[in-house]
Parts: structure tokens; C-alpha cells; sequence
């Protein structure tokens, strides 16, 4: 459900750092508690990103809901599919429904976010 | 009359179940000091026979279509409503129904939206029109504002040639702060297209044109959207959707909103209200679309079903972020509208535009033949023309009003004040004739 | 489309869309024919200078008698207060009497232009002048318009009329503050208004939480924006103060007038200390939502506030004649033409049928019926808040939710079943599992007991059948509907080559 090799943030997004940038997307929980993702709204390559401030939408039938951004940063990517296939979060959250590719501005940001196992218990608690 | 259905024995039941000795005792929660302790001062009831007298009595203190020759316009129209149309909306399970929320209760309100959606996306040449708004003015409000939301600017340019009416509903949103509306002069009875463009700047969210436009002449909707784009701006305009019947759409000539006030495709006039607003975009442009909107789908048993969609656009959802504060649609004058657009079909509309122009055509030429009234200008124009009178014109209407004509509606214009006059196919050759000769007596 | 007609069984009475009216019909056919032209034809100089239409729209071509069927048959897949009960919170489904159709229908009141000379509307006017004056009396707020178009239209028309009173002070301010309780017009107003919510909790007494409203007040507070009774369908005890502490800091107290089913010669929101309310003529008042409006907002304001209303307004001139007229320091129009008339009609016919004492009786009524469907739904479902209720009250499913996994949804879905529309349901955001039921004073005794029994049928079915609840309804022209493909893959309108 909650692959290790990523770090979670409070607002139930997942980073994956890969080289000088990080792939990012919604969790396992935050997609099942959305229900069936209908809309998926993201800001184009290029717009930055600032810590804690909103990003984008994804919507299910009856709730739209906020995505924050983990990190400072740059778009790089952005993954077009998910506007035909916005199904794809539900069934792929961490594979195929990732959402943002990221030039990170400070990369430190990325380590102070919880781990697995801080996630987990985080998740529990609420 | 009474519509209570509980007798008293009944309210004493319920009062022994409710453990309430009183009805006083359930309104304890109000403090002293906010009760009404004394009777409405409202006079009292009455039967329905006094009822029905009474209201024929308030009515009977009105002229009316049925006992004047309608030449008035401006948003609202003296058409032909055919017979069916007040039939099918007088079912009560269409009229007494609340919005469609249960859709599987809601079949017929449903499917009737989505008909009028597709309809009027054909009459504009748009891909997707929403369920319908409050009216023409307030839709082509709500055009502005989405204008702004789409393009992230927060100026709009409104023609000088567009309904005073709706100019002032616009610029009473405006004072929200929330947008800025700057009007473009009109002169010579329509919008230059140079002038708007040279008007637009960086800010610029839409260019707001009516045609045919509050003297009833047709702008240059191709060349206006051009200017519009040009500036990196959307053009927003204002139809006469009977005259989609004939005349090339909006959507065909570059138009990025298309709204219209519906009144005349089945509505009567009531005084101007309720009326009906149509509105239509582009489908890349749907996100931002404020209103109601009907999708088709499916049931768990596969049947072909409809359903109220994308709500997430809307207040029940989104709340201060949505779209628009709306959270109703015209949905009975919307069938009706359906209802009028099956009844008349594609030839019928067009015939009534085309009948509706000839007439306007014949009472301009005769006004201006009378020696009492002027072109202002030579423009392309609708069923809807301008003229000045040589006199009073106020004085003018209020005696024909008397010999039963309501004599077009008053109009301002940079080349001096004017009166509009509506012709649609319910004229006759008769009555032209005999108001351009009492007319011209005065 | 035609595919999935298949699925549809033969001859089954009313299931189902049986097709578009745009496939239906014969191309040639058509139904009313355009008149005989007196006049001279348009030449073809003017039509080219006119620019004719490159394709004709794709309309319905249908025969009258297809027109009646085809309407005849969605019709009959709706369901209206006059099909059953249609006990939806906040909506006030009441009877909609029949002669308030005639008389809106009267050539002297359907037939009128708006631009007529007032000398010729006399009536007319006379009849919104009257009402604005019953709406003046029966809210204790004496200046009115009637120009909005709906609920939320007022809401938007009285904020602005703050924002113009308070720039006229010299007092611009910022924020709007509402409860968490509040229907979602009230927030999407404050922003088209160009103010910021500020959301505040209620208490655990389902009231707005006085002494946090009175933290948040400050000389950037624009309006409180308040509804009483409450969506919880509880009367605000302490109105009193909060429309005292809002005045002491200069903000403005707004009403939502949805609930003024429950105060009608009981209570006042003037009296109340609110500066402007809006009410619903398609609720209060009796005329018809008509699947989703035509409906009427109209305005009332203290005599401070009347100033600035939208114009025009109704008013006698000194000889007795009526007029229209704009008020000194109007915010300008919202709409065009003075209102939407024929529900105006259509709510003073209501008026003066039932006079006073029966408007007083509405409201007696409306919170005994309440009052008496709670007692006997309350051991089948959680109560929100169970105490004395005003004319409406709200359910939870949360412990049917723990104890079968039936939801709100299920339930309300399985009541259509029984011939009942189902209450407003996940309304006040702030209780789980909400429903939210208004009986209105229309409702005979034995429709609220048919009420009551099917809801405990149905929370019984939960526990022996949950899957019985979980699929329904079942008799219903469809089932439930696949909403996610609907959002997925929107198809808002017919094409040709569907």
C-alpha cells in the first residue's frame, strides 16, 4: 500500500526522488478516500511550486480536493494521461497516476518528509 | 382557501405525540423579545371565487397583447407561442418538481435539459450549452465573469451598443470589485471593430457585443472576434435566438460565448420576467462554465439514463470557489423552449425569422414614409429597427398606448434619442398600416 | 443510444428514456406553420447582406401528437409534489395551489411588456406593491425589491447593497462571516461579491458558537451572514446577541430567508436585528420550483439599507398611482426588467388566499408536522440534534452506517421505492450521514405516517437485507446511474452520429 522507497507528506502526496528530480502523486489513502477520481487538474512544465500552497484539483463525482505541494520547485512533467485516464490514480497511485515531475529548489525539503513508517502511523492516527 | 390538510382533531394527535400541550411551547426557542405577539397586519383570506375576481380585477388594470399591437422589443418579444408548449408545461409532474437531484426520479426534467442543451448548441454553433440561467443579462454576466476566469485577466470591454439593461446589470456585478467594465463607444448604431481593438489592452479578459444590439442592428461579429483574439481576449455575444433560425451563428464567426435571452423561443412576456438565459461555450472552455448541466449515461442495468454532471464546478460543492454563486437554472421555461423549438423545427424557426425581418422591413419603410420619423443610420438589422421622431416621443407612445399600440421602446444613441421598434411574424399588414396612419396624425 | 435502448425490456409501461426527441419523427414533419407573409418578401440582396446560416440547425422535426407523447412520456418519469411526499430539507415542498397558474396566466399579467407606460400596467404594479408590502410586514424589514431571480440572486443583491452602504460611510471592509452549516450559495456569494469567507464551527448545541463569532468581529467584518432557523432546523436562541455584537462592530447581519417557512407570524427577522434577508417564493410562498426555477428572490432591508436597493422598485406616487422607480442610492439593476412577474403572480395569489391568520397557520403547522415526524422517526435513526425542532429537522445514518454498511445514499435511493422522494441527504455538511426532512404544512397525517413507516421499513431491511437496500431503487423508470462515467466522459448533448 505505502511503498518504502517514498516519502509522504501531511497532505497525503508521495515524493520519489529520482536524480535531480522527484516524481510526485497522491497515496494509496488519499485516493481511496476521494473515491473514483474523475478530474485531475495540474499546473503546466514550467509554473513553479512553492511548499504548502496548492497545485492542483482532483475531483470525484460530489468533492473536489486540494493538492499541495510538498517542496519547492519547477514543474519538469506533467503527466498528460490523466486527463483522459484520471481512473489511473485510483488503480495506480504510485506507478502510472503519478502526477508531477519536479526540479526540486531545495532538495532538503524532500528529507524532511515523513518516512514510511511515520506515514503509516500518521494515517492511523487520523 | 386553506391548504392545510390537517384537521384540528388531527393537530391535537400530534401535539399529545410531540409532548407539547400547546403549537406556542415549539416556539420557545425564540426569545421574547423576537416574537411577534400581535396578528399580521395582512388583509384576510379570501374564497376562490373572490380570489379569481380579484385577480381578474388587478389584470384588467393592464393593456396587453391581447388588446394592443405589440411593437416593442429590447429583450422581449411578442411572438407566437404555439398551444402545446403551455400544455406540455402545465404537467404537474414537470412544474411541481424540485431541481432533478434524484435522477432516477428525474428522468423527464433531465432529459429535457439535455434536449434544450443540444438545441441550443445547434442554434448558437457552440459545442456545449449548460441548463439554462436567470436571464439574458444575468448570463451575459456570467459570460464576463468566466471570460476572466479563463483568461486570468480582470477587464472587460462592453460595446456602447448593448441593452442598457444589461450594461447596468454588468456593471452592478462590477462593483464587487472583482472586475472592471469599460464600455466602448457605439456610434452610428453599431460597435467599430478597430476601436475595440485598439481599446483592448493587457488586461483585457473579453469584448461583450450584443447583435443585434439594443437598436437592433447586427455588428460585425467576425470581425470583432478577430479584434477580440487578436488581443488575446475572448469574444462574448449576445444573440437573438430567433434570428439563429436564418442568420449565421455566433459560433460559426468566431464567438467564444454565446448567450441569449430565451424569452422568445416560447415564453410570454409576463412583464419581462421570468425569463430565460441561454448560454453556450466551447468545450475546452467547459471546467469554467457556471450553471447547471445534463450528461448522458448509463444504469447498473445499462439503460440509457441522464444525470446532473460536473457538479463539482458548482456552490453545493465548491462553495466560495465555484463558479458562480448560481444554484438554480429556468428549467420550465427551458422545456418550454424545448417544447417550442419541436413544435416550430428548424423550417418553422426560419420562417418566422424570415417573416418577422419582411414586416420590420415594411414598418420602417412606411414609418419613414409618414414624414414623422428618421433613419439614424443605414445598418443590417433584424426585426428590430431605430428611428427618430420628430416630436415628443414620450408624449408619442402614451397616446398610441391609448388608441392601443405600445409604439416601440425609448432608446438613447450618441446621435440622439430614438425609438426601437419589434416586429415578429404575429404582426399584420393591417395593423402596420394603421399605426403608420394614426402615427403619422398625430 | 440505440444499443443501449436494447437493454430496455419490451413494453415496459414508463422504464426508461425511450429515445431523443431528436430521433424521433419523419425529417419533413413539422407542426406549426409560419403565417402567411402580407408583406413584401426579403430579397436576396438583403439576405446576403444578412449572412445566412451555412447549415440549418439540427432541430426536432415531430408532429404535434409526437410532441405530446414524447413529453407525455417524460413526464411521466418525474416525480412531483402532486405525484407523493417530497419531504426535501430546506426546499419546502409545499402544494402549489392551482389558481395562482390561472391567474399568472391571465392575458393582463402574461401579456405585458415590460416597456409599457405605467399608466398602462396599473395593475401590475399595484400587485408588486402590495407584495412588497406583505413581504415588508411578514419579515419586519420594510424596504423590498423583488428583482432576484432566485435565492442565491438576493443573496448577491443584499451583499452588494452592504458593500455600497459601507463605502458610502467611508467603512470599505473585507470579510464575510457564515457558519459551517450554511447552504453553499452563501460562501460562492461572498466571492462573487468580492469578499473572503471566514467559516466558523457551530457548537455542539448545533447553534452558531457565539463568543467565537464575537472573536472574529472586526472593523474588517463586512456581514454576518446567519440562517434562522438554522439548516439543522434549530432555532438560533442567541440571535439577539449576535445581531447586537455584529452592529456594535459595524458589520451587517444577513438572513438566508430559505427557512421562512418557520416564522411566519411567529417571528420576524427584522425584529431579530438582521438588516436584509431574501426570501424564497418558491418555497415560503407556494409557487412551483418547476424542476429547478423559475423561482423569485426578493429583498427586504431596514429603512437604512433601502436606499441602495437594486432598482427598480414599486412604489404609490401621491396621487395613488403606481410607478417604478430607482432608489436614491440604488447598487443598479441585477437583471433585466423589474422581476421575474409571473412568479410574483403567482406568490401574491398565495397571499391573499390564506390573509394573514392562514400564513400564521402555515407556520404552526409546518413545525407541529416536523416536530411530530421526528418523535416517531427518532428510535429508528439518530437524531442530530433532538430537541424541540422548527420546520424541519435532520436524521444521521451513522449507526445503521456501523451496524449494516447502509448508507444515507441507500436509504434514500430504497425510498423511492416506496413512492416517497427522499429527504435532502449529506446536508449540513456538519452531520454525518445526514437527512434532512421538511414535511411542510400541505402533507395530510396519513402522508407523514406512510413517511415514517417506510423509513423504519427500510432501516428494518437494512439489518435483514442490506443488499436489497444497497441496490435499490427498483421500480423507478432507471436505477441507480452511473455517475462516474457521466463526470468521465461527459456527453452533454445529442450528435447526429451517435
Amino acid at each position: 500500500m505505502y511503498p518504502k522507497d517514498l516519502r509522504y507528506s501531511k497532505e497525503h502526496e508521495w515524493v520519489r526522488p529520482e536524480g535531480d528530480e522527484v516524481v510526485i502523486g497522491i497515496t494509496h489513502f488519499a485516493q481511496d478516500q476521494l473515491g473514483e477520481i474523475v478530474f485531475v487538474d495540474l499546473p503546466a512544465a514550467g509554473e513553479s511550486l512553492c511548499a504548502g500552497a496548492a497545485f492542483g484539483e482532483v475531483e470525484s463525482v460530489k468533492s473536489v480536493s486540494e493538492l499541495y505541494s510538498p517542496i519547492d520547485g519547477e514543474v519538469v512533467a506533467v503527466n498528460e494521461a490523466l486527463t483522459d485516464t484520471p481512473e489511473t490514480v485510483n488503480s495506480d497511485p504510485y506507478g502510472e497516476g503519478w502526477m508531477l515531475r519536479v526540479r526540486p529548489g531545495d532538495a532538503s525539503l524532500v528529507e524532511g518528509l515523513m518516512t514510511v513508517e511515520d506515514y503509516e502511523s500518521f494515517i492511523s492516527g487520523a | 382557501m386553506r391548504f392545510v390538510s390537517i384537521t384540528c382533531e388531527q393537530r391535537e394527535a400530534m401535539l399529545a405525540v410531540v409532548g407539547a400541550k400547546t403549537v406556542d411551547a415549539l416556539f420557545e426557542d425564540i426569545p421574547p423579545a423576537a416574537r411577534l405577539e400581535r396578528p399580521l397586519d395582512l388583509p384576510d383570506g379570501m374564497s376562490e371565487i373572490d380570489l379569481a375576481r380579484h385577480m381578474r380585477g388587478l389584470s384588467a388594470r393592464n393593456r396587453h397583447a391581447g388588446d394592443t399591437v405589440v411593437f416593442a422589443g429590447a429583450g422581449c418579444y411578442d411572438h407566437h407561442i404555439p398551444s402545446v408548449v403551455d400544455h406540455v408545461v402545465r404537467r404537474p409532474e414537470f412544474f411541481t418538481a424540485y431541481t432533478p437531484y434524484q435522477p432516477e426520479v428525474s428522468q423527464g426534467t433531465l432529459q429535457a435539459i439535455y434536449e434544450y442543451q443540444t438545441m441550443v448548441c445547434e442554434l448558437t454553433a457552440m459545442d456545449v450549452a449548460n441548463a439554462s440561467m436567470y436571464d439574458g443579462a444575468t448570463a451575459f454576466v456570467e459570460a464576463a465573469l468566466m471570460a476572466c476566469r479563463l483568461t486570468r485577466r480582470s477587464r472587460v470591454l462592453v460595446a456602447g451598443s448593448v441593452l442598457p439593461e444589461w450594461a447596468q446589470a454588468l456593471s452592478t456585478y462590477a462593483s464587487s470589485g472583482l472586475f472592471e467594465a469599460v464600455t466602448v463607444p457605439a456610434r452610428g448604431g453599431a460597435v467599430d471593430p478597430g476601436l475595440v481593438r485598439e481599446s483592448i489592452t493587457e488586461d483585457t479578459a473579453a469584448v461583450l457585443v450584443a447583435s443585434p444590439n439594443m437598436w437592433g442592428s447586427l455588428e460585425e461579429v467576425g470581425a470583432l472576434a478577430r479584434a477580440a483574439h487578436d488581443g488575446g481576449a475572448l469574444l462574448v455575444v449576445a444573440a437573438n435566438p430567433v434570428l439563429l433560425g436564418l442568420l449565421e451563428p455566433p459560433g460559426a464567426l468566431g464567438a467564444d460565448i454565446v448567450v441569449a435571452e430565451g424569452q422568445s423561443l416560447g415564453g410570454s412576456m409576463s412583464f419581462g420576467g421570468p425569463g430565460l438565459g441561454l448560454f453556450a461555450c466551447r468545450s475546452e472552455h467547459l471546467r469554467q462554465l457556471p450553471g447547471r448541466l445534463v450528461g448522458r449515461t448509463v444504469d447498473v442495468d445499462g439503460s440509457a439514463a441522464f444525470v446532473l454532471t460536473l457538479s463539482t464546478r458548482e456552490q453545493h460543492i465548491r462553495r466560495e470557489k465555484a463558479t458562480s454563486n448560481i444554484c438554480s437554472n429556468h428549467a420550465l421555461n427551458a422545456l418550454a423552449t424545448g417544447v417550442h423549438l419541436c413544435a416550430l423545427g428548424a423550417r418553422g424557426l426560419a420562417d418566422i425569422a424570415r417573416a418577422s425581418m419582411a414586416k420590420a422591413r415594411y414598418l420602417r419603410d412606411g414609418l419613414i414614409a409618414s414624414g414623422r420619423f428618421k433613419a439614424p443610420w443605414e445598418h443590417p438589422f433584424g426585426y428590430e429597427f431605430a428611428l427618430t421622431f420628430d416630436g415628443d416621443l414620450s408624449g408619442m407612445r402614451d397616446r398610441m398606448m391609448e388608441r392601443g399600440y405600445l409604439a416601440g421602446v425609448p432608446m438613447p444613441s450618441p446621435e440622439g434619442e430614438t425609438v426601437v421598434f419589434a416586429v415578429t411574424e404575429k404582426r399584420t399588414r393591417q395593423e402596420m398600416d394603421a399605426f403608420i396612419r394614426e402615427v403619422g396624425a398625430l | 443510444m440505440t444499443e443501449e435502448l436494447a437493454h430496455t425490456p419490451e413494453g415496459a409501461p414508463v422504464r426508461g428514456p425511450r429515445g431523443l426527441v431528436f430521433e424521433i419523427g419523419a425529417p419533413e414533419s413539422s407542426c406549426v406553420l409560419g403565417p402567411a407573409l402580407d408583406v413584401p418578401d426579403l430579397d436576396s440582396a438583403t439576405l446576403e447582406e444578412l449572412g445566412l446560416r451555412q447549415r440549418p440547425p439540427r432541430l426536432p422535426h415531430v408532429s404535434e401528437l409526437e410532441i405530446m407523447r414524447h413529453y407525455s412520456h417524460l413526464a411521466e418519469m418525474n416525480f412531483g409534489v402532486d405525484n407523493g411526499f417530497y419531504p426535501l430539507g430546506s426546499c419546502t415542498m409545499k402544494y402549489n395551489p392551482r389558481i395562482g397558474e390561472d391567474a399568472c396566466r391571465l392575458e393582463g399579467f402574461a401579456g405585458l411588456h415590460p416597456s409599457q407606460p405605467y399608466s398602462s400596467v396599473q395593475g401590475a404594479l399595484q400587485l408588486m406593491f402590495e407584495l412588497q408590502e406583505a413581504l415588508a410586514e411578514l419579515t419586519g424589514l420594510p424596504g423590498v425589491t423583488l428583482q432576484p431571480a432566485a435565492g442565491a440572486h438576493g443573496e448577491l443583491a443584499a451583499l452588494l447593497v452592504f458593500r455600497a452602504a459601507h463605502i458610502a460611510e467611508g467603512d470599505p471592509r473585507k470579510r464575510v462571516i457564515i457558519p459551517d452549516t450554511a447552504h453553499g450559495t452563501n460562501p460562492a456569494t461572498v466571492t462573487m461579491c468580492g469578499y473572503e469567507t471566514v467559516t466558523v464551527p457551530s457548537g455542539p448545541d448545533g447553534l452558531i458558537d457565539v463568543d467565537t463569532v464575537c472573536s472574529l468581529l472586526d472593523d474588517q467584518v463586512a456581514a454576518l451572514m446567519l440562517t434562522n432557523p438554522n439548516t439543522l432546523g434549530l432555532f438560533e436562541k442567541r440571535i439577539l446577541e449576535l445581531t447586537e455584537a455584529a452592529h456594535a462592530a459595524g458589520a451587517f447581519v444577513y438572513c438566508d430567508g430559505a427557512n421562512m417557512n418557520a416564522l411566519l407570524g411567529r417571528s420576524r427577522p427584522g425584529d431579530m436585528g438582521f438588516d436584509a434577508l431574501h426570501v424564497n417564493l418558491h418555497k415560503t410562498f407556494a409557487t412551483p420550483h418547476g424542476g429547478g426555477g423559475a423561482g423569485s428572490g426578493p429583498v427586504c432591508v431596514t429603512s437604512r439599507l433601502a436606499t441602495y436597493l437594486p432598482a427598480p422598485v414599486a412604489v404609490r406616487r401621491q396621487d395613488g398611482t403606481f410607478a417604478l422607480e430607482t432608489p436614491p442610492d440604488s447598487i443598479g439593476r441585477v437583471r433585466s426588467a423589474a422581476g421575474n412577474f409571473a412568479v410574483l403572480v403567482r406568490a401574491y395569489t398565495y397571499i391573499r388566499a390564506v390573509g394573514g391568520d392562514g400564513l400564521a397557520e402555515v407556520t404552526d403547522q409546518a413545525v407541529l408536522s416536523a416536530n411530530y415526524l421526528k418523535e416517531r422517526l427518532k428510535d429508528v435513526f439518530d437524531v442530530a440534534q433532538d430537541r424541540t425542532c422548527m420546520h424541519e429537522f435532520v436524521l444521521s445514518s451513522s449507526s445503521l452506517k456501523r451496524r449494516t454498511g447502509v448508507r444515507t445514499l441507500d436509504v434514500a435511493k430504497r425510498l423511492l421505492d416506496h413512492g416517497v422522494h427522499p429527504p435532502t441527504v449529506y446536508f449540513p455538511l456538519v452531520v454525518e450521514e445526514a437527512l434532512m426532512i421538511e414535511p411542510t404544512e400541505t402533507e395530510p397525517l396519513s402522508a407523514l405516517d406512510a413517511f415514517a413507516e417506510a423509513l423504519a421499513s427500510v432501516a428494518l431491511e437494512a439489518q435483514t437485507d442490506p443488499d436489497l437496500v444497497k441496490g435499490a431503487p427498483y421500480t423507478t423508470p432507471v436505477r441507480r446511474i452511473d455517475e462516474v462515467r457521466a463526470a468521465r466522459e461527459p456527453d452533454l448533448r445529442w450528435r447526429p452520429s451517435d
